[in-house]
């Protein structure tokens, strides 16, 4: 049974991934961030309830605090203080942006379900959503010009390593776990001061402006 | 096939031709009752009807053969395809005639002919309406056949009433491909039978019409007639979504016992998808004609999401 709702969080999680990619506002992507890490935790509570592994449950706690309360504030407040509320122009348009997504979506299940089969884990057939989320996120970071959704891209698929961790192996070892929670917390504080420094140097956050640093 | 199956199929029949306008009624009841009106009562489209085929039927000069025609194959398309889900029982002799790939073919065979015939007098309007059906018919329609399609892998057959055997006998278990094929369905069902984020039923505006633009030259018998396959196609499209994703309650085989509590079955759960529609129509607003595609193809990919995921997590 609780397979099943495993199952269910990681397609609902797949769904955000194609949400994320489609939405044009960067305020409508933090809540879908926050989405997000709230059903990662869930699930991975429900792992941990299932097979009593104590230390998900530590993880599936940082989840709760960091994805779904501490980091959406952060980015939000980002957000309203750098002024970018603006809607974000993909590079290329959203249709086509989907259908490179469900190919990214056939190619990571393809890879996976030979991977999955080793695995001994219940959770295991979830593995090929966690790669395909991975990779909607990377596909998400590729197709976006203004430097805020690229970062948010980056902590989705954080979230996706996660979940991969999870579905394969019962999740990390505690430590690394808790490494990779301070990275991704330090990470959003560096990259929020480096928001402020791109936007004092070139008066606006579309990064195709870096590109002039090459002729200099 | 025996005499019980055949009573069956004419009994389930005669049921989806008289009960489609009052569950339209239905709708327009419960959506006039959340916009605070006192609403006209289900059993208006039946006094609609009643009315239009006592009318005098006028049709313009340079119509064809075709124009005066379409709106029996319409009829005869919608009363096929509701005759063959199974609504009350699974056993049904006719339900062979078309599987679910010809069950949307019948479908489309319909939309075909209600555009020829808007586009078959020359006014402008028709021809918008008919551009604009085809438009979102051929969006829509790969859409339906994937959430056709995951049903199908799910039960292992094409035939609805084997799908349907199969699905209500099952322990009950989530499935989350089927749960995403439900979502996509719904949207579907919203485009084709002109609700509202796509269409809006009882507009007035031309510009902004896609299935009224189509019927405008119609009158009396013939309007009648359209009117009923519109009412007996949302019908169809309800007891498709119900049979797919919430089987529970139909009568197995000719099981004549089971029939009353089918029969309960099936009416509190259209009554239930009529209120849940009216609360959907009531609570969005209708899409720009553009970014109808953008619609449907959210659609196509959740349906195709759907089918990707029954891959990974349930073979």
């Amino acid at each position: 049974m609780t397979e099943q709702w495993v199952n269910l969080a990681a397609t609902i999680l797949l769904i955000i991934a194609f949400a994320m990619l489609s939405q044009r506002r960067v305020l409508s992507l933090v809540r879908l961030f926050a989405w997000q890490g709230l059903v990662l935790s869930v699930s991975t509570a429900m792992v941990a309830y299932s097979t009593g592994q104590s230390h998900l449950w530590i993880s599936a706690a940082l989840t709760l605090g960091l994805k779904v309360i501490v980091l959406p504030i952060v980015l939000h407040s980002l957000i309203v203080r750098l002024n970018v509320r603006w809607d974000v122009e993909p590079l290329i348009n959203v249709p086509t942006t989907m259908l490179a997504g469900i190919g990214l979506v056939i190619f990571a299940f393809a890879l996976a379900t030979p991977i999955s089969q080793l695995a001994g884990t219940v959770t295991r057939s979830t593995l090929g959503i966690a790669l395909a989320s991975v990779l909607l996120s990377f596909l998400m970071m590729i197709v976006r010009r203004k430097a805020v959704p690229q970062v948010i891209g980056f902590l989705a698929m954080e979230n996706g390593l996660f979940f991969a961790a999870t579905s394969a192996t019962y999740g990390m070892p505690l430590v690394v776990e808790l490494g990779i929670a301070l990275d991704v917390l330090v990470g959003t504080f560096v990259f929020g001061i480096f928001f402020f420094h791109i936007r004092e140097t070139f008066d606006s956050l579309d990064i195709r402006h870096m590109e002039k640093l090459k002729e200099d | 096939m025996d005499a019980a199956g055949i009573a069956f199929q004419i009994l389930q029949s005669v049921f989806v031709v008289l009960a489609a306008p009052a569950l339209l009624g239905w709708v327009n009841q419960c959506r006039a009752w959340l916009q605070n009106r006192k609403g006209p009562g289900i059993l208006r489209p039946y006094f609609l009807l009643w009315r239009l085929f006592h009318k005098e039927a006028v049709v313009a000069h340079n119509a064809s053969a075709l124009f005066r025609a379409t709106p029996y194959v319409l009829f005869g398309c919608m009363w096929l395809a509701a005759g063959i889900v199974p609504v009350l029982a699974t056993d049904l002799p006719f339900a062979f005639a078309a599987d679910i790939i010809a069950l949307v073919g019948i479908f489309a065979l319909a939309r075909v002919f209600i555009s020829l015939a808007a586009m078959d007098i020359g006014t402008a309007f028709g021809g918008i309406g008919a551009r604009r059906e085809m438009l979102i018919g051929f969006l829509a329609e790969p859409a339906m056949l994937m959430t056709l399609f995951t049903a199908a892998f799910l039960s292992g057959s094409t035939a609805l009433t084997t799908i349907v055997e199969t699905l209500a006998h099952r322990e009950f278990a989530i499935h989350p491909g089927l749960a995403c094929a439900a979502v996509a369905f719904l949207m579907v069902l919203l485009a084709e039978n002109a609700r509202i984020p796509v269409d809006n039923p009882t507009t007035h505006l031309e510009l902004t019409m896609i299935h009224e633009a189509l019927i405008l030259e119609y009158s009396a018998r013939h309007l009648a007639l359209v009117e009923w396959a519109a009412a007996i196609k949302l019908f169809a499209y309800m007891t498709i979504g119900i049979a797919l994703f919430v089987p529970w309650g139909i009568a197995e085989g000719s099981d004549w016992l089971g029939l009353p509590l089918a029969v309960a079955a099936a009416a509190a759960k259209l009554a239930l998808a009529g209120a849940g529609l009216a609360v959907l129509e009531t609570v969005s607003a209708k899409f720009r004609v553009f970014r109808a595609p953008e619609f449907l193809s959210t659609a196509f990919l959740l349906a195709v999401l759907g089918m990707l995921v029954h891959f990974l997590t349930d073979v």
